[in-house]
Formats: C-alpha cells, sequence, structure tokens
C-alpha cells in the first residue's frame, strides 16, 4: 500500500490526486445540497397537497409521486440529460449542450454547467417525491381534531397549516429526513454517469491514472463515512434544539 | 424534433436480451441478498461479540457508502479474491460475475437490517420457551422466531424487492448490458437514444407501479387477517 500517491503530481495544472478528491468531494456536496433544497421544498408541497381536501391539487401531487419514485433514478438521470435537450425548442437544446461554461476541465475529462444543473435537477426532483411521502405521513400522523380545533377557532385551512400541523409534523420526521438527506450524498453519485466528476468518479479517475485501486476507494469510503456521521450527528443536534417540551424527543432515546 | 417510435420493435430482441439480464441479476441478489442478510441479521444479534461486531461493521460501511461506490469496490476485490482462494493467478473474473457479488453484499446489508427489525418485533419470551422446551439455537430460530418474523416483514421485504429491481440499473457503470445498458447501447448505435430512453423509462414505470399496486393490495389483505 502506498498512501503517498495523494501528494503525487496529478497529470493537469499543478493538481495533486489529493486535490481530486477534494474537487471530487466539493461536486458531491454542491449537487447534493442543492438537490435538497429542490427536494426539501417541492417535496414540503407535494406533501401538504396530498393532505388537502382540494381534489385535482392532491391527484396531481400523487400522480407526481408515482411516476418519480416508480423509475429508477439511473433511468431519470438520462432522461433530464439527453432526453430534455432533444424535446425542447431546438435553439434552447443546443444552448443547453454546447454553450454553458465548463465548470472543470482535466485532461480527458470534463463537465460543463450543463451536466450539473441535470444531475441536480434529477435528484431533486426524484428525492422531492420521497420527501412528499415523509411530509403526507408526518401530517396524517397528528391527531384529526387538530385540524378541526384550528379550523373552529376561526383559522382559515392555510393558517391551520401553518400554525398547527407543520410546526409539529416537520418536528415528527426528522428521523425518515435524515435518512432521506444522507441518501441523497450516496444518490449523488449517479451523476457520475452523464460526466459530473464527483467524489466517487474522482477515485476511480486516481485509480485509473495511478494504479492504487485500494487507496483512491479507501479515500473515497472514508470520505463518505466522515459525511454520514457529520449528518447523522448534525440532525441529532437539530432535533434536540427544536423538541418541544413535554414531547418525547427521539434523539434522547438514541438512534 | 421527429420521432420515429418503430426503433423500439427494431431492437426489441437487444432489448429483451437486457430484460432477461436485469431480471436474472435481480432474481439472483434478491435470493443471495436475503439469504446472506438472514445470516448477517442473525450474527449481528448474536450474543457472540465476533460475530455482532463485525457484522455490524460491514451493515453500516456498506450502508453509508453510494452503491455505484459498493459496484467498484467488489468489481475491484472479487477476482483479487477469487485468484487467492484458487491459487490462479491473474484468474479472469468475468463483469457480471463481479456486478452479482456486489449486488448480494449489499442487497444483504440492506435486507439484513429489515430481517433484524423483523426477529425484534418477535417477543422475547418465544426463543427463550423454545429453549426451555428444550429447542436447540437453529430449532428455535427456523421454527418458531423466523416464519413469525418473515411474515411480519413480508411487505417491507417485497417495497425493498421493488427498489433491488430500480438498483439493477446501476451496472450500467460497469458496461453490462441489462435493459438500460441495451437501450442506451442500441441508442448510440442508431442514434434514436430519445425513443429508446423514453420506452426504458415507460416499462420500468409499468413494472414498478404494477408491482407496489400488488403489494399494496396484499398488505390490505394482510392487515385484515390480523
Amino acid at each position: 500500500m502506498d498512501w503517498s500517491v495523494f501528494l503525487q503530481k496529478a497529470p493537469s495544472g499543478g493538481m495533486t490526486y489529493l486535490g481530486w478528491l477534494a474537487s471530487g468531494t466539493m461536486w458531491t456536496l454542491l449537487v447534493s445540497i442543492f438537490a435538497w433544497l429542490i427536494a426539501f421544498t417541492l417535496g414540503s408541497i407535494l406533501g401538504v397537497l396530498r393532505t388537502t381536501p382540494l381534489r385535482i391539487p392532491r391527484a396531481i401531487a400523487t400522480a407526481y409521486v408515482e411516476v418519480f419514485r416508480n423509475v429508477p433514478l439511473l433511468v431519470q438521470m438520462f432522461i433530464w440529460y439527453f432526453v430534455m435537450p432533444e424535446v425542447v425548442p431546438e435553439s434552447l437544446g443546443n444552448y443547453l449542450k454546447q454553450d454553458l461554461p465548463n465548470l472543470v476541465e482535466l485532461p480527458f475529462a470534463q463537465f460543463s454547467m450543463w451536466e450539473f444543473t441535470a444531475a441536480v435537477i434529477c435528484l431533486g426532483m426524484y428525492t422531492a417525491s420521497r420527501v412528499a411521502e415523509q411530509v403526507r405521513a408526518g401530517i396524517q400522523s397528528l391527531p384529526r381534531g387538530q385540524t378541526n380545533a384550528g379550523l373552529a377557532m376561526g383559522f382559515t385551512l392555510p393558517q391551520v397549516y401553518q400554525f398547527v400541523l407543520l410546526p409539529m409534523a416537520y418536528r415528527l420526521i426528522i428521523p425518515p429526513m435524515t435518512s432521506e438527506f444522507l441518501t441523497i450524498f450516496k444518490n449523488s453519485s449517479t451523476a457520475l454517469t452523464i460526466g459530473v466528476l464527483e467524489l466517487t468518479a474522482q477515485s476511480r479517475q486516481i485509480s485509473e491514472y495511478t494504479f492504487k485501486t485500494f487507496e483512491a476507494f479507501t479515500a473515497a469510503t472514508l470520505i463518505y463515512i466522515v459525511i454520514t456521521l457529520t449528518v447523522i450527528y448534525s440532525m441529532r443536534w437539530l432535533e434536540g434544539r427544536l423538541a418541544v417540551p413535554g414531547f418525547i424527543s427521539q434523539a434522547a432515546g438514541g438512534h | 424534433m421527429d420521432f420515429d417510435w418503430g426503433i423500439i420493435l427494431k431492437s426489441k430482441d437487444v432489448l429483451w436480451d437486457g430484460m432477461k439480464l436485469s431480471l436474472w441479476l435481480f432474481g439472483v441478489a434478491l435470493a443471495g441478498g436475503i439469504f446472506f442478510g438472514t445470516l448477517l441479521a442473525l450474527a449481528r444479534l448474536s450474543s457472540f461479540r465476533i460475530l455482532s461486531i463485525p457484522a455490524t461493521g460491514f451493515v453500516n460501511l456498506i450502508r453509508s457508502i453510494p452503491f455505484i461506490m459498493a459496484i467498484f469496490w467488489f468489481y475491484f476485490l472479487t477476482p483479487m479474491m477469487v485468484s487467492k482462494f484458487t491459487g490462479h493467478q491473474g484468474e479472469a473474473v468475468g463483469p457480471i460475475t463481479s456486478a452479482i457479488v456486489a449486488f448480494i453484499m449489499v442487497e444483504s446489508a440492506y435486507y439484513s437490517e429489515i430481517i433484524r427489525a423483523g426477529i425484534q418485533s418477535i417477543p422475547r419470551g418465544q426463543p427463550w420457551a423454545a429453549y426451555a422446551l428444550g429447542m436447540t439455537y437453529s430449532q428455535a430460530m427456523g421454527t418458531v422466531v423466523l416464519p413469525q418474523a418473515f411474515r411480519n416483514m413480508l411487505p417491507i421485504m417485497l417495497t425493498q424487492a421493488i427498489i433491488l429491481f430500480q438498483d439493477t440499473s446501476l451496472v450500467y457503470v460497469v458496461g453490462l448490458k441489462d435493459f438500460l445498458g441495451a437501450a442506451s447501447k442500441g441508442g448510440q448505435l442508431t442514434g434514436r437514444i430519445v425513443e429508446l430512453y423514453i420506452f426504458t423509462a415507460f416499462v420500468y414505470f409499468v413494472i414498478c407501479f404494477g408491482a407496489s399496486w400488488a403489494v399494496k393490495r396484499l398488505n390490505e389483505r394482510i392487515a385484515v387477517i390480523r
């Protein structure tokens, strides 16, 4: 085993292989966090819609969840990346494929703003369907009397959601949301299939350039573990911070 | 752009071969994952630390890295292990074997968590009663605990099976021609990638949506029995 491989200069603009790993980690974090913003926002809206008495919005939200849950993530990635530019007007398609600036350039690999955007949108919209299910489950686990009491007090339905249901529901679903958040970091590795040089892609590149496969994969694995542990502990801290006195906090009971 | 859906009929043989590989991967990984997952779950719950610590470590490790990373790992490790055990240096292990090993390993980690929860849903008094009746560990597990545990966790195991079927598309990263790989190859050769990917998404949707619907119905029936 030879761990000094990471300090060697890679065959590109003065970067070491450690630099490649760092760059991969950064893109993994960026893809995941931007995708999470989409997933959380869209997922919350869809999850709320699925619990409202409004028929058509509820049907749309249900259809969304079913479609995005039942097509493999990798297939969705290819639909966004390869199919989208072909079905939009030709000038827009060409703009997406050719005119967006490059983000990373290595000697034999590069990716542009379009690869990054496609990966973020795909991962965000895929995860939104899973977040929607968690939000719906959280709202539905609250006693029905809460909605009725809110309405009886003269709240409008949006106010009932804003002041009564959502503050409690979001607290209840912190543990399952933590695991969705962890999953998004792991799923971000599918972006390598459309050319985004995230952590898994970079570790494979290093192994191909240096033949130090064991070292390269171990380094990437350790980084993923650090990300996982960081997320778990910060979510536990958040859960403790947000706990409502009088309700049992799941954080207190361990995992 | 103008579509040419005839391409799907023209590539039906290639696509069907790909689907057969997907289904085969799914079947083998499901059987292997449940088998080794059960062993892992029993090891995790064992009172022997020498079993429970490595099993816990393995499951947590696999669960904290991406599926693709795990495929790369086993893709790299399997040929090395095989040549070590058989003594033949540089013996070629095909990509399919390596992919299958990767899938079984990853799925066994996921399934072991489901099975562990299932075993823990059985009251502790039951294995104790079995031991008190003079049963051995394997009799108590095999005839008392596991049959009930598997029944309790059937719905969630089936849901995980649907996810596993979707995950088989990830063998694309090692260049295997599963259903998605076949569509991708066909699309590159004919330049009709748009039609083929839309068709692929549609087929996956029909299969997985149908399966989830069936699982939901099964859930309702089981709920009535209880």
